[in-house]
């Protein structure tokens, strides 16, 4: 259910972003969605990739600071108030979201799929589940994806 | 008009009565040397159980100094010996007779602590009025000293040597620029002690203010490195006379040596404070000229006698004659250090000091380095830090709490704020494996 997030600290000058991209690249590694966080000093880049320990692997070797995060992926009906619906049931069960974003993955039938981080990430399944919303996991998502 | 009150300023490059030291032959210089460092050596050797089982590990005996030139069999002393004895360890006065304690920033935490007798507060104030003489400072003169008062000796030293020259003294102490500028300017301040970097910074804001100090004459700057060009900048901005003045606690604070009106580096007080220039690599004296290390030794001090000491400073003593008149020879304007120590804002400060404080906030050491930069005036610090697996976090919220948190305990351990940059791991320029710790990138204008 949960996903493995791969977190990398980066300086914020330009440039940067390119470094893991390539050490991805040369991995043979698609990245299937990501984030960027800002300050004025630096970033946190966030990605998910289908083989996050390969992709691991491969930016630790290339001197990367490398954290991983589970996070959950969770489908939000495509339409006014959907993400309203999920967001209303996170607050009611107290539930703090650090960041979220998107996928990438282009338009699917009434759907989109977001990236919610959350403090608690078990807390939030269970306040999902309970309301019907399940988490999609990675072998559904890169099911989708292939 | 009697002869008497001919003020002894007219006379170009400034004379006090107590400045006559500074003009003795050298012969009679060199043979006052000799008879107070055989008196130093006896009184260090008798009082001082680390410097006896210095000497004795080496065979040697006061007696065996039969001439100046045998300051060069004693062993040296260093900044951390002043650490392992801390804190009475090194005096050779009974407490009964010290009148004063000061104290400065040592590496771990703990401070490096001087003391004085009453005799030596007396030979300190009269080397300050020596140097207020040097510059042409008089009685009459308003002094406004800006140096910290408290532990740290330039305060309080500029403060009894001001007053002993007969000088109208400020005691106003750092900071508080408008404060400054508005006594300045009321009290008619026509001279100021304070690092260079602060004078630059107190006379930009005066500029600011539209307020000029109406008889603002001399400066006097220590505390800090400071370069010709920046004396050059401050003297046409301001119009001022500035002047060098060199001094450490370890040997008494400020007024070890002092610029005359010629300006062309501080004169040693050398019947008190005997220099010596080493190489610092193989601690062999080196001869007049050459480029070293300045070891000094006190040659009057008796609450705490200071043998060779190494002072850290990269400089060269010039013996050739100054216009002035003054027999004790100079030394060139310090250029750098041959430790990694800096000093900001008039503060010294360790690279140890810094990795103190980030192994407290993040609990294992990181790599960092240090840069030092001069932003309007004003000595910046930053300190790059390479971020670790072990600290770094997704959450943006944790990253700026953790730069907060390594910025608080710098701040707390050398009480200077720097600004803390995250940078990624393995960026920090390294050579031979090791990181270069200090880039002083400050240009002295």
């Amino acid at each position: 259910m949960k996903l493995n997030q791969l977190s990398l600290f980066m300086e914020n000058k330009p440039g940067q972003l390119k470094v893991p991209c390539r050490i991805l690249s040369q991995a043979g590694i698609n990245i299937i969605t990501l984030s960027l966080a800002d300050t004025q000093q630096f970033g946190i880049l966030r990605l998910i990739v289908k083989d996050w320990q390969k992709a691991r692997r491969a930016l630790e070797s290339n001197g990367c600071v490398v954290n991983v995060t589970e996070v959950l992926a969770i489908d939000v009906s495509d339409r006014p108030g959907g993400l309203y619906e999920i967001l209303e049931i996170i607050d009611d069960a107290g539930l703090a979201i650090e960041y979220m974003y998107a996928f990438t993955t282009g338009p699917q039938a009434q759907k989109a799929t977001m990236v919610f981080r959350f403090e608690n990430t078990d807390a939030a399944i269970k306040a999902l589940s309970a309301k019907g919303i399940n988490p999609v996991g990675p072998a559904d998502l890169f099911a989708r994806l292939s | 008009m009697s002869t008497s009150t001919i003020p002894w300023n007219d006379i170009p490059g400034g004379f006090h009565p107590e400045s006559s030291p500074d003009f003795l032959p050298i012969p009679q210089l060199q043979d006052l040397q000799f008879h107070r460092l055989k008196a130093t050596v006896r009184r260090a050797f008798d009082h001082v159980p680390l410097s006896k089982k210095r000497m004795e590990e080496r065979s040697l005996t006061p007696q065996d100094i039969k001439s100046l030139a045998d300051i060069a069999k004693l062993p040296f002393t260093l900044k951390i010996d002043l650490r392992d004895t801390y804190p009475f360890g090194l005096f050779a006065s009974p407490m009964d007779e010290i009148v004063r304690l000061h104290a400065s920033s040592g590496t771990t935490g703990k401070p490096i602590v001087v003391a004085y007798t009453q005799a030596d507060i007396n030979v300190w104030a009269s080397c300050m009025v020596r140097s207020f003489a040097a510059a042409g400072v008089h009685r009459g003169d308003v002094i406004q000293n800006a140096y910290g008062y408290g532990l740290f000796t330039g305060g309080l030293g500029a403060h009894y040597g001001g007053e002993a020259l007969g000088a109208t003294v400020i005691p106003i102490s750092g900071g508080n620029t408008e404060r400054q500028i508005m006594i300045m300017n009321d009290f008619g301040s026509s001279v100021i002690c304070c690092t260079p970097s602060y004078f630059l910074h107190l006379y930009e804001r005066a500029r600011e203010l539209n307020i000029k100090p109406p008889r603002l004459r001399v400066g006097i700057f220590g505390a800090e490195p400071w370069t010709n060009q920046m004396r050059i900048r401050i003297e046409q901005e301001s119009g001022i006379k500035a002047f060098d003045i060199y001094g450490l606690s370890e040997i008494i604070g400020p007024g070890v040596a002092m610029e005359c009106s010629c300006q062309n580096g501080p004169h040693i007080f050398e019947d008190h404070f005997f220099p010596e220039i080493i190489n610092p690599d193989t601690g062999v004296p080196l001869p007049d000229g050459s480029e070293g290390e300045l070891v000094l030794t006190t040659l009057s001090k008796q609450a705490m006698p200071m043998i060779r000491y190494r002072t850290r400073d990269i400089t060269t003593l010039i013996r050739t004659p100054c216009p002035c008149g003054r027999t004790i020879r100079r030394i060139a304007r310090i250029s750098r250090r041959s430790d990694d120590m800096f000093i900001i804002r008039g503060v010294n400060v360790y690279p140890s000091q810094i990795e103190t404080a980030l192994l407290a906030a993040e609990g294992t050491m990181p790599h960092y380095q240090i840069v030092l930069t001069r932003v309007k005036d004003l000595d910046q610090i930053e300190v790059k830090v390479e971020v670790t697996p072990e600290v770094f976090s997704d959450k943006i919220r944790a990253m700026e709490n953790l730069r907060q948190k390594l910025e608080n305990s710098i701040d707390h351990t050398i009480g200077i704020r720097a600004t803390v940059t995250l940078v990624e791991p393995r960026t920090l320029q390294r050579s031979e494996g090791k990181i270069c710790r200090v880039h002083d990138l400050r240009v002295m204008k």
